[in-house]
C-alpha cells in the first residue's frame, strides 16, 4: 500500500505510457518456487514499438500477460498513463500466438465483437474500415476455420485495432506462420503503426524480427530473466536488411545472446 | 447410384427376411408384407399416429426438461471448479446406473402414466448432458476467455458471447447422443410404466393374442422415428457457425 501512493505521486504528466516498475514473478510448482522475472524496469514512450527479446521459456510472454492484467506479478507494479494496471483493459488490446480469433464467428463478427456498445452503423462502418486495412476485402462473411494462418492472424489485428487501443500487446504473432508469410506480416504491420500511431509492445525469439519492427530492443537474459541490454535501433522504416547498420544491429544482438552468427 | 449406396444393406435385409420368412412356416417371424399389413391396420384403427404422438409427447417433455435444467447447471459446474469437484463423484456414481432401474421408484412416486415416463426420460438425457455441458466449458481454449475479457466483457457476458458459442459443438453432440437415449428409454418405460405409446404397442400386442406382426411393426415405427430424430439434430451440426467444432 505504502509502495502504491509513493507510485502514484510520480506519476508525473511526462511519465512513459507504459512504466513497468521492479516487476518479479515467481511460480509454485510442484511446492518449489520458480523465479521467472527479477525486477525488471523498463519504459515504453507513447507510440513506440519496443520488442521484447528472448529466448523460448525465459519469462517474456509472462511478463507481457503481466503488462495485459492477465497475471498478477509477485512483486512492483506495471503503471499505464501513472495508473496501476489491475486487469485486461480494452484500452491495450493482446494479439495471441495463435487461436485467438473466434472460430464461431465471420471476418466481420470478429472484428466487430469488441463495438457492440456501437451504434449498428458506425459499427459496420469500422469494421470495413479494419477490413479493408489489413487487406480481407472480400472475406467479410468468411469463417476463420476456411483462412489461411496469415488471414487469421490479420483477423486477430484488425479485431484489436477496430476498438481503438492506446496499446498493442503482441506474444509472439506471426510465430506459427511460415517463413514468407511472417516476413510480408511483419511489413502489414509496419503500415498499419505507421498508421494509427499505436504504443507497440512486441514479444518475440526471433532477432531479426526485432531488429526489423522495433524502435527499440529488449534484450531478456535466460530464466529468471532480466533485462541484459537495450538496444536502440536507430534506422527509419523502411529498413533496408542488407545494409551495414542493420547487420552491425543485428549481430550485435546475436553477441549479446552469446551466440555467434555461425552455423 | 453413388445415392443409393446408402439404401443397399437395408435392401438386402428387407429382401434376405422376405426370403427368409416364405420358405420356412415356423412362424417364428412375421414376413415384410404381414408387417406392412399390421402397420395399415394401426393406421386404420388410428392407433399407429395415437401411440407415436404418446411416445415423442413423452420424449419431448422429458429431455426438453432435462436441457432446460441439466445444460444450465453443467454450465455452471464447469465454471466453478469448485462445484465441479464436488458434484463429480456423485455424477460419477449415479451414471452407471440404469435410468430402467428407476422404473418401481418412479412408478412408486408418479404412479402409471405419463409422468412416471417423462421423469424417467429426464434422469436418462439428464445426467450425460450435464457431464457434457461440464467438460464443454472447461475445454474452452484459455486464450478465446482472456481474448473476450480483454474487450472488457464481464461475467455474465463470457458466458453468452465466449462460453457459450465455445461449447456449443460439443453441446449439440451430447444433446443428439442424449436424444437417442431418450428414445431408447421412452419405449421401455412404455412397457411398464403407461397404458399408451410405441413401447406399450410391443408389449400389448404379444399379451393380446401373439400379434407379432405388431410387435415387429412397432419395432418398425421405433427404428424409423429415432432415424428422423437423429438426422435432425445432425442438421444442427452442418451449421456454418458450429463446423469449426468438428475438425475438418
Amino acid at each position: 500500500m505504502v509502495v502504491k501512493s509513493a507510485l502514484a505521486a510520480n506519476a508525473a504528466p511526462e511519465a512513459a505510457k507504459v512504466a513497468i516498475w521492479g516487476v518479479s514473478m515467481t511460480f509454485e510448482t510442484d511446492g518449489k518456487p520458480i523465479d521467472v522475472l527479477t525486477m525488471l524496469d523498463l519504459d515504453v514512450r507513447e507510440g513506440e514499438f519496443v520488442c521484447v527479446l528472448g529466448p523460448s521459456g525465459c519469462g517474456k510472454s509472462t511478463l507481457l500477460n503481466i503488462v495485459g492484467g492477465f497475471l498478477r506479478p509477485t512483486r512492483g507494479t506495471v503503471l499505464i498513463d501513472g495508473e496501476p494496471v489491475v486487469g485486461p483493459d480494452p484500452r491495450r488490446i493482446f494479439v495471441f500466438q495463435e487461436r485467438g480469433v473466434f472460430p464461431w464467428l465471420t471476418v466481420e463478427g470478429n472484428i466487430g465483437f469488441g463495438l457492440a456498445s456501437l451504434a449498428a452503423e458506425e459499427r459496420a462502418r469500422r469494421i470495413a474500415y479494419y477490413v479493408k486495412l489489413v487487406g480481407l476485402s472480400g472475406f467479410e462473411k468468411v469463417y476463420p476455420q476456411e483462412l489461411s494462418g496469415g488471414m487469421k492472424q490479420r483477423v486477430e489485428v484488425a479485431r484489436a485495432l477496430a476498438v481503438n487501443p492506446d496499446v498493442l500487446y503482441l506474444d509472439e504473432p506471426f510465430g506459427a506462420l511460415d517463413s514468407i508469410t511472417r516476413l510480408i506480416m511483419r511489413g502489414e504491420l509496419l503500415r498499419i503503426w505507421e498508421a494509427e500511431k499505436k504504443t507497440i509492445l512486441f514479444v518475440t525469439h526471433d532477432i531479426e524480427e526485432s531488429v526489423q519492427l522495433a524502435d527499440r530492443v529488449v534484450v531478456m537474459s535466460t530464466r529468471p530473466a532480466t533485462i541484459r541490454r537495450i538496444v536502440e535501433i536507430d534506422m527509419p522504416h523502411p529498413r533496408d536488411l542488407s545494409s551495414r547498420r542493420y547487420i552491425e544491429l543485428r549481430d550485435s544482438i546475436f553477441e549479446e545472446i552469446g551466440l555467434a552468427h555461425k552455423i | 447410384m453413388k445415392r443409393l449406396i446408402p439404401f443397399s444393406a437395408t435392401t438386402a435385409l428387407l429382401a434376405a427376411w422376405f426370403l427368409a420368412v416364405r420358405s420356412q412356416t415356423s412362424g417364428l417371424l412375421p414376413g415384410p408384407l404381414q408387417v406392412m399389413r399390421g402397420l395399415w391396420e394401426l393406421l386404420e384403427k388410428g392407433l399407429l399416429v395415437k401411440y407415436m404422438v404418446a411416445s415423442l409427447y413423452r420424449v419431448t417433455w422429458g429431455y426438453l426438461a432435462a436441457v432446460a435444467t441439466a445444460i444450465p447447471f453443467g454450465l455452471v459446474l464447469g465454471w466453478f471448479r469448485r462445484g465441479e469437484l464436488s458434484m463429480n463423484p456423485l455424477i460419477q456414481l449415479l451414471r452407471p446406473i440404469s435410468p430402467l432401474a428407476w422404473i418401481p421408484i418412479s412408478i412408486l412416486w408418479f404412479g402409471v402414466g405419463d409422468t412416471a415416463a417423462i421423469f424417467l426420460i429426464f434422469l436418462a438425457s439428464f445426467l450425460p448432458l450435464t457431464v457434457a455441458a461440464m467438460n464443454a466449458v472447461r475445454n474452452v481454449p484459455p486464450t478465446l476467455l482472456r481474448a473476450g475479457r480483454n474487450f472488457g466483457l464481464s461475467d455474465r457476458g463470457l458466458l453468452v458471447k465466449v462460453i457459450l458459442p465455445a461449447a456449443l459443438p460439443q453441446l449439440i453432440v451430447a444433446l443428439r447422443i442424449s436424444l437417442g437415449v431418450a428414445w431408447l428409454v421412452v419405449v421401455a418405460a412404455e412397457m411398464i410404466a403407461v397404458n399408451s405409446g410405441l413401447g406399450f404397442l410391443i408389449v400389448d400386442a404379444r399379451n393380446a393374442g401373439n400379434r407379432y406382426d405388431l410387435v415387429v411393426a412397432g419395432m418398425v415405427m421405433i427404428g424409423l422415428i429415432g432415424l428422423v430424430l437423429d438426422i435432425g439434430m445432425r442438421q444442427l451440426e452442418k451449421m456454418k457457425a458450429l463446423r469449426w467444432g468438428y475438425g475438418s
